[in-house]
């Protein structure tokens, strides 16, 4: 047992990290599922989207064969739809409250016919969008994540000039460094990120991370208004004993190497153990397994009737031959020589719900050991909370306190995963056109 | 098992399926295949003057991704020489002895032409002859096909000097590019046909290419008005087959039904409106010969459950049911319903209802599913949400009669009631 990288071929990886959900290859290929669409009016498909995409409206332009007004009609609503259409849980969103699903039906695949028009649209450089005049006001945003570009989309447009401040070396966000590689890759999460930088008015000043190269003084003085995106980041600490022995890694640096440093640079062990049951969590399982590892397990403390991630996402990790322990929490990392050997961890049993009305685990004292070679964290992330106090932004454990975008701070506005704790893709791009707003609003 | 065995005019055929006068009977090879299918007959495509055809000849119509839901053609007459035609149809009726075997003719304007082409053909053995009055393109020009079946004394003329000359049954099929059929239809009656046939194709464009701007089907940079059919033109041809059935001078003849039949239920239809059998094209053209197989085992299938024996239990049993509005019962009343434990919440209905009609849906906000429900004290039972509708007896149409007797237009005059109420 050991955590070595390169344990497969290039051929090997390419194949285990193809795309997932394959793209509509004609129009004619599409138009068969646009077709079945029923073009409901005030349609629960639309309701369900956070952004609110109209959908029958732009699936019936595919039928017409205006693919280019799909396109708008998408991107009006979601300037990340082509991502948001690989990326959606679209199985608890849009899909899941097709109409369809009450005749026992297969929904219409919304989020194939969304790519189809979304990268036909990044494909062929359609500029869909066209800047107002230049109004003069500048506003700057920290995060170049899903939030900050989409609310940056709607401030150029609105003939504001943006500077975003991104502290990696990509725009994208999680999108571009947090997501499954067989999802997205990290090229076409590029090319989205400039496909969006297209319209222009819109500057990206990379590596500049808040509290380091830049300070929010600073950027008030400077900009008319300040928007912070800077999602959350840090994983979450089991804080049981042995933690800190090699070969325990959180997901999401685990994923960030998988997306930055190639397939082949990523060490992974050959027995697995992954804590959680997340995207996150299933992401880094399953990406653990095509990466080479013999085995993966994955644990979480309740069941799979609360597990956050979909029952599309857990089949994913099981078609990939990823173990689940349900009802077990991990209690302690055993090594030899300062690597890890093995997991102990604790059976659970469900007590009453807790605040969010999951129902909560309770230790039942008895143990079992798991021998690994390799632990990943996949049991949430944790904002920035210091980084906040010290820009004395009112804060709810970490999480930026905002009324519609609006921060206690004059001119500051906030979105994202900074103020939500961590939601999916579109949540964030919902919340980059309510910061916005908010933002106009002040501003005029 | 009903007995699906037609007799039209003594002309015997083993289902009521013929194929109609078009490609797919213009030689020997489709027709074999055709009776191989199962087909119970069919008319030889058109047979007379010398022609010459152009490249391409079909354009459709597709309609919310179905493909062809009406076909058009620029294709003339049989272009194959007369004595091969002849020859071919010959061995096709040795071969297959127990199908119809009908003829279709367009001859050149004159008495000679007719009657040497009926004596010809007549040497085949073919049991009928079927006369194109209708074809709408490129003979309509040298006074044939349409522009023959749109001026009933031409006709007439025509037919008499078929009858002159013919010892088996005539049928004379009519055009639809016409207002009224009738006339015609009674025309040829008078002048001795044994039958009629009708629809046959309506000029049409079907389409403009929106990137050559030239219209379908393409020859060189033009094109020409095309005859339509397909399931398109179902509900025109039911139209004029009934304005025929109802007729007392052309219902004395049998009618043979054309226009869009594609499945055993179009059929039936075809033949409760008066049609004593069907003839097909655009469908065979689409699928193939093999939709034969459930064409006489769907109509089997529905004669056993309504308990038909024979064709002639049921051919013309709905003629009488279309009346003049004026006849309709005022006081019939109904009132849609929706059927809460089969509604998807798709708000097709509602919007349909608000926006071109009566208003008469309510709508009960709900994330992500709305509810729907009928004001029946505002509907007027126009059907529409019920025909938009995508679930079966979802959206159902109750009766709730005005009053219980029977009240007429005419008589709602004669009463002086109020107008303009709703």
């Amino acid at each position: 047992m050991s955590i070595t990288s390169n344990k497969l071929s290039t051929e090997q990886y390419n194949k285990n990290f193809q795309d997932i959900h394959p793209p509509f290859e004609t129009i004619d290929a599409a138009k068969v599922e646009a077709n079945r669409c029923l073009f409901c009016y005030d349609a629960p498909c639309m309701k369900s989207c956070p952004t609110g995409i109209d959908v029958p409206k732009f699936i019936k332009q595919i039928t017409t064969g205006n693919v280019k007004g799909s396109a708008h009609t998408i991107l009006s609503s979601n300037i990340m739809g082509a991502g948001c259409s690989k990326v959606c849980p679209v199985e608890k969103l849009c899909e899941g409250a097709c109409v369809y699903n009450l005749m026992e039906e297969e929904a219409i695949p919304i989020a194939k016919l969304q790519r189809y028009s979304t990268e036909k649209a990044m494909e062929q450089q359609w500029q869909l969008f066209e800047r107002k005049k230049n109004t003069g006001k500048k506003v700057a945003i920290v995060g170049a994540g899903p939030a900050g570009l989409s609310c940056a989309h709607v401030l150029s447009r609105e003939g504001i000039d943006v500077t975003i401040y991104e502290k990696e070396k990509k725009g994208g966000g999680l999108m571009t460094y947090g997501i499954a590689a067989y999802k997205v890759t990290p090229s076409f999460c590029e090319d989205e990120v400039n496909y969006i930088l297209s319209i222009g008015g819109i500057t990206i000043q990379y590596e500049q991370e808040l509290g380091k190269t830049i300070q929010l003084e600073d950027l008030r003085k400077k900009y008319d208004a300040v928007y912070m995106a800077i999602g959350v980041g840090l994983a979450r600490k089991l804080a049981i004993p042995g933690e800190g022995l090699a070969g325990v890694v959180d997901a999401i640096s685990f994923i960030y190497d998988i997306r930055n440093n190639g397939f082949n640079q990523v060490p992974v062990g050959d027995k697995v153990a992954v804590i959680g049951m997340g995207m996150t969590a299933i992401d880094a399982a399953t990406q653990a397994k095509r990466l080479g590892a013999s085995e993966v397990t994955m644990l979480y403390r309740r069941t799979q009737d609360e597990m956050p991630c979909t029952e599309v996402e857990l089949n994913i990790a099981k078609l990939d031959g990823c173990k689940v322990i349900w009802l077990a929490a991990p209690k302690e990392v055993v090594g030899v020589n300062g690597k890890v050997t093995g997991l102990i961890a604790e059976k659970m049993k469900l007590g009453e719900p807790d605040a969010g009305g999951r129902r909560s685990p309770v230790p039942t004292g008895e143990t079992f050991l798991l021998e690994v070679d390799m632990i990943i964290k996949a049991a949430g992330q944790t904002p920035f909370q210091q980084l906040i106090d010290n820009n004395n932004l009112e804060n709810n454990q970490g999480k930026i306190s905002s009324k519609n975008a609006v921060t206690n701070i004059k001119g500051v506005f906030a979105g994202g995963d900074c103020v939500n704790g961590g939601k999916e893709v579109v949540d964030a791009v919902q919340a980059g056109k309510d910061g916005a707003s908010a933002i106009i609003q002040f501003l005029f | 098992m009903a007995d699906i065995r037609s007799n039209f005019l003594g002309i015997k055929s083993p289902n009521p399926f013929w194929l109609a006068s078009a490609p797919p009977t213009d030689k020997k090879i489709n027709v074999l295949r055709a009776f191989e299918a199962g087909w119970g007959g069919v008319v030889w495509k058109t047979l007379g003057s010398q022609v010459k055809n152009v490249s391409s000849r079909y354009s459709a119509v597709n309609f919310g991704g179905h493909k062809v839901m009406g076909f058009n053609n620029i294709e003339l007459i049989s272009d194959r020489p007369l004595h091969i035609n002849l020859k071919e149809i010959e061995e096709c009726i040795k071969l297959f002895p127990d199908r119809a075997m009908i003829v279709s003719l367009m001859a050149d304007n004159n008495r000679d032409s007719w009657h040497e082409i009926i004596k010809k053909v007549e040497d085949t053995g073919a049991h009928g002859f079927e006369l194109n009055f209708g074809c709408p393109h490129g003979m309509t020009e040298r006074g044939m096909g349409a522009s023959v079946g749109q001026d009933p004394e031409i006709a007439k003329m025509v037919v008499e000097w078929v009858m002159e000359k013919a010892t088996i049954p005539v049928i004379t099929k009519l055009t639809p590019n016409v207002h009224s059929v009738v006339p015609t239809g009674k025309a040829v009656v008078e002048a001795g046909t044994n039958a009629l046939s009708l629809i046959n194709t309506i000029q049409s464009v079907t389409g403009v290419d929106l990137n050559t701007l030239v219209p379908n089907p393409y020859v060189a940079g033009k094109s020409v008005f095309g005859g339509y059919c397909g399931p398109a033109v179902k509900p025109i041809a039911l139209k004029m087959l009934t304005t025929i059935a109802q007729n007392e001078v052309t219902n004395k003849v049998p009618i043979s039904g054309i226009g869009g039949v594609s499945t055993w239920n179009d059929a039936v239809e075809f033949m409760l409106l008066g049609a004593s059998n069907v003839q097909v094209c655009t469908a065979a053209m689409k699928h193939g010969f093999r939709i034969i197989e459930d064409m006489c085992e769907g109509l089997n299938n529905w004669m056993d459950e309504k308990g038909f024996n024979t064709l002639n239990d049921f051919i013309g049993k709905s003629v009488e049911k279309i009346i003049h509005w004026e006849e309709l019962d005022i006081n019939y009343h109904h009132i849609a319903n929706i059927n809460q434990d089969k509604c998807i919440h798709c708000g097709l209905c509602y919007i349909a209802c608000e926006d071109t009609s009566h208003q008469s849906i309510n709508l009960e906000y709900g994330k992500p599913y709305n509810t729907y429900s009928i004001k029946e004290e505002e509907c007027v039972g126009c059907n529409l949400c019920q025909l938009v509708c995508p679930v079966e007896n979802c959206i159902t149409m109750e009766e709730h009669r005005v009053a219980p007797e029977y009240l007429n237009w005419i008589e709602y005059q004669k009463r002086g009631l109020p107008l303009n109420d709703h």
